[in-house]
């Protein structure tokens, strides 16, 4: 059992990882100009000179996927940092304040989560002009509930313990209370969510630049090369699969590197 | 009279307590009418089985109470200073500097995540503005002062490396890094074993002695409080039933309750058994009459203690002889050896319990 949860953390890690060197190549090498175009080899399949092929544009595929992971790397980090933000902010002062403070703000965010996700992501980029900085608001508005729930569990919980209540007995101060002895232990259950936050933001915006409404050409995106690709399903089908291939192993990565980190704490609680 | 003059102002004063708990079903007092007065440099003790809200008693001292509890009449005085009945600030700045606090379980009252020397130089760094080298300075000469071996070692460990004895002498060194001038030590021996409390013991003594630290020592275990203090005062369901010295609550216990714990005080004969063996238990909140709340234990219960509310007497000590007292303040006057009985109030209707 023990070894097996590890497998999770490490499988998770591992891809993760690799998909952060992929990224960090891509910001000083790409194998041919992302959207360098070449319609004598279009729709080329996978071989030596272009290893994922090319698209109808005679793009080379590896190039844009590898450019991609810049867009789902920024759209995942970027909106996680606005959901965590705001989900702080919310959830911190629901759970340390508690009664009414905490009644307010969580009915707030009850109803914000009772909206369908995509539907409110929907909303919101149609509501603004679509583009990579609107897909990023749009994604993070979207995990403010999350997290606001997660960290006001957590300060629940943490407030009530007999530290902090010997904290508080010794005379420190909120600010102390708040970010020396409530936030270093809910930082685990923080991270897990930011990791499924980041998975779930990877696809969303996948989602969004499938359906034309996230991140506009000529940025790469693995959602919208999905959504290109489509025509030439059965003259091309690596076309599909190469950023059909990537969301799943990304989203993979970081669903087993959050749930890793989840066991891992379990098991030390 | 008996013990202390009365010019100087008692260090604390408690006065006509009472602690509401607001629940959906309405208030319930927990606390109830308690007058308790602690001088400068004196150890008093709070006994009673759980439920008797010796610790609500010790956490109202601080404002630390949970939201739904609140001081609804009464004050509390320290140096002849109101305290204020809540508001965090006007709090801050007494807790820790000037009344400190011990805890019961020394693993849990201590950050897992942080080291015990950041721990340590919390308080001094907040209160007296050490700087950090002060404070650790400061924080090595407070572990020799405990006890604690290898004190500058200590300093970068954490709370798990350590043993239940020696957090806590990390806590009571923690309690004592601002001098403060009264410690309230709620259970502080009861999560050790009992070797342990024995040392954590001397320990308090010496710092009564050397330092001048006045104690409010709160336990359910009568043999940790005779051992310490000068004064003790029983509490059962909310209210303080007896009050006097040492010697007069052990020679001469005058409330049926007092005596029940007496006899509950394991003797080497019967080590370690139950400790309480008063048959029953506290009435819950919503189960205390009008009457004496002790009435459901009591072997000399009768329909007098149902129906109406005992009053407290004073049987001995500054007031004078026995008599029934008006309640308020005969609890608190110092020296005086009170009872909230009716039995008391018939004087020497109670026989004296044997051991
Ligand atoms: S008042 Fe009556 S019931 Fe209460 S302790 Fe005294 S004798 Fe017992």
């Amino acid at each position: 059992m023990n070894s097996g949860k590890k497998i999770t953390l490490w499988i998770g890690l591992t891809l993760v990882a690799l998909l952060f060197v992929l990224m960090a190549v891509s910001l000083f090498y790409v194998p041919y100009g992302a959207n360098e175009m070449n319609i004598a080899g279009r729709l080329q399949a996978p071989g030596a000179a272009h290893w994922l092929g090319t698209d109808n544009f005679g793009r080379d595929i590896l190039s844009r996927i590898m450019e991609g992971t810049q867009t789902a790397f920024s759209v995942g980090f970027f909106s996680v940092c606005i959901g965590l933000a705001g989900g702080f902010l919310l959830g911190a002062a629901a759970g340390y304040l508690g009664r009414w403070a905490d009644e307010l703000l969580m009915r707030a965010v009850d109803a914000l989560m009772a909206f369908p996700g995509i539907l409110l992501a929907l909303i919101l980029v149609t509501i603004f002009k679509p583009s990579l900085g609107q897909t990023i608001i749009a994604i993070g508005i979207l995990f403010i509930p999350s997290f606001a729930r997660v960290i006001r569990g957590g300060f629940l919980q943490t407030k009530e313990a007999d530290f902090v209540k010997a904290a508080r007995g010794m005379g420190a101060g909120h600010a102390a209370l708040i970010f020396r002895h409530i936030v270093p232990h809910i930082l685990s259950s923080v991270i897990v969510t930011a990791s499924l936050c980041f998975s779930a933001a990877i696809l969303v915006e996948a989602a969004l630049s499938y359906l034309g409404l996230g991140v506009q050409p000529p940025d790469p995106s693995w959602g919208r090369m999905l959504n290109e690709s489509q025509a030439y399903m059965s003259k091309a089908p690596w076309y599909a699969l190469a950023p059909g291939l990537f969301i799943t192993l990304t989203v993979l990565g970081f669903n087993l590197l959050g749930d890793g980190i989840r066991d891992l704490r379990d098991r030390r609680a | 009279m008996l013990s202390a003059p009365t010019e100087a102002p008692p260090l604390l004063d408690i006065r006509d307590l009472r602690v509401e708990l607001t629940t959906a079903r309405g208030r319930w007092p927990v606390l109830e009418g308690i007058d308790l007065r602690v001088e400068p440099g004196e150890t008093v003790g709070i006994v009673g089985e759980s439920g008797c809200g010796k610790s609500v008693l010790s956490l109202s001292l601080l404002g630390l109470l949970p939201p739904a509890m609140r001081i609804s009449e009464g004050e509390i005085r320290y140096e002849a200073g109101r305290l204020p009945r809540e508001g965090e600030e006007a709090f801050r700045r007494i807790r820790g500097r000037e009344i400190a606090m011990i805890f019961q379980d020394p693993m849990s009252s201590l950050n897992p995540a942080l080291t015990i020397g950041e721990q340590a130089t919390e308080m001094t760094r907040l209160h007296l503005k050490l700087t950090k080298r002060e404070a650790r300075e400061h924080a090595v000469s407070l572990f020799r002062k405990v006890g604690l071996p290898r004190p500058e070692a200590l300093l970068k460990e954490y709370p798990h490396q350590l043993s239940g004895g020696m957090l806590q002498r990390v806590m009571i060194a923690i309690a004592l890094s601002c001098a403060p001038k009264l410690l309230i030590a709620d259970e502080p021996t009861t999560a050790l074993d009992v070797t342990i409390q024995a040392q954590i013991l001397e320990l308090l003594k010496t710092i009564r002695e050397e330092d001048g630290t006045a104690i409010l020592l709160v336990s359910h275990d009568l043999g940790v409080i005779a051992d310490m203090c000068d004064r003790i005062a029983v509490m059962y369901a909310g209210q303080v039933v007896e009050v006097g010295t040492a010697e007069e609550l052990f020679d001469s216990p005058r409330h049926p309750y007092t005596q029940g714990l007496l006899q509950a005080v394991p003797t080497p004969a019967k080590k370690r058994e139950k400790l309480l063996s008063i048959p029953g238990t506290v009435p819950a909140l919503h189960e205390r009459g009008a009457g004496c709340r002790f009435h459901s234990r009591c072997a000399y219960a009768t329909e007098r203690c149902l129906l109406s509310a005992p009053p407290v007497v004073r049987v001995s000590g500054a007031g004078g002889g026995a008599g029934a007292g008006t309640g308020a303040g005969a609890l608190a006057a110092t020296g005086a050896h009170a009872v909230r009985c009716w039995l008391a109030a018939e004087e020497g209707g109670l026989p004296h319990a044997a051991g």
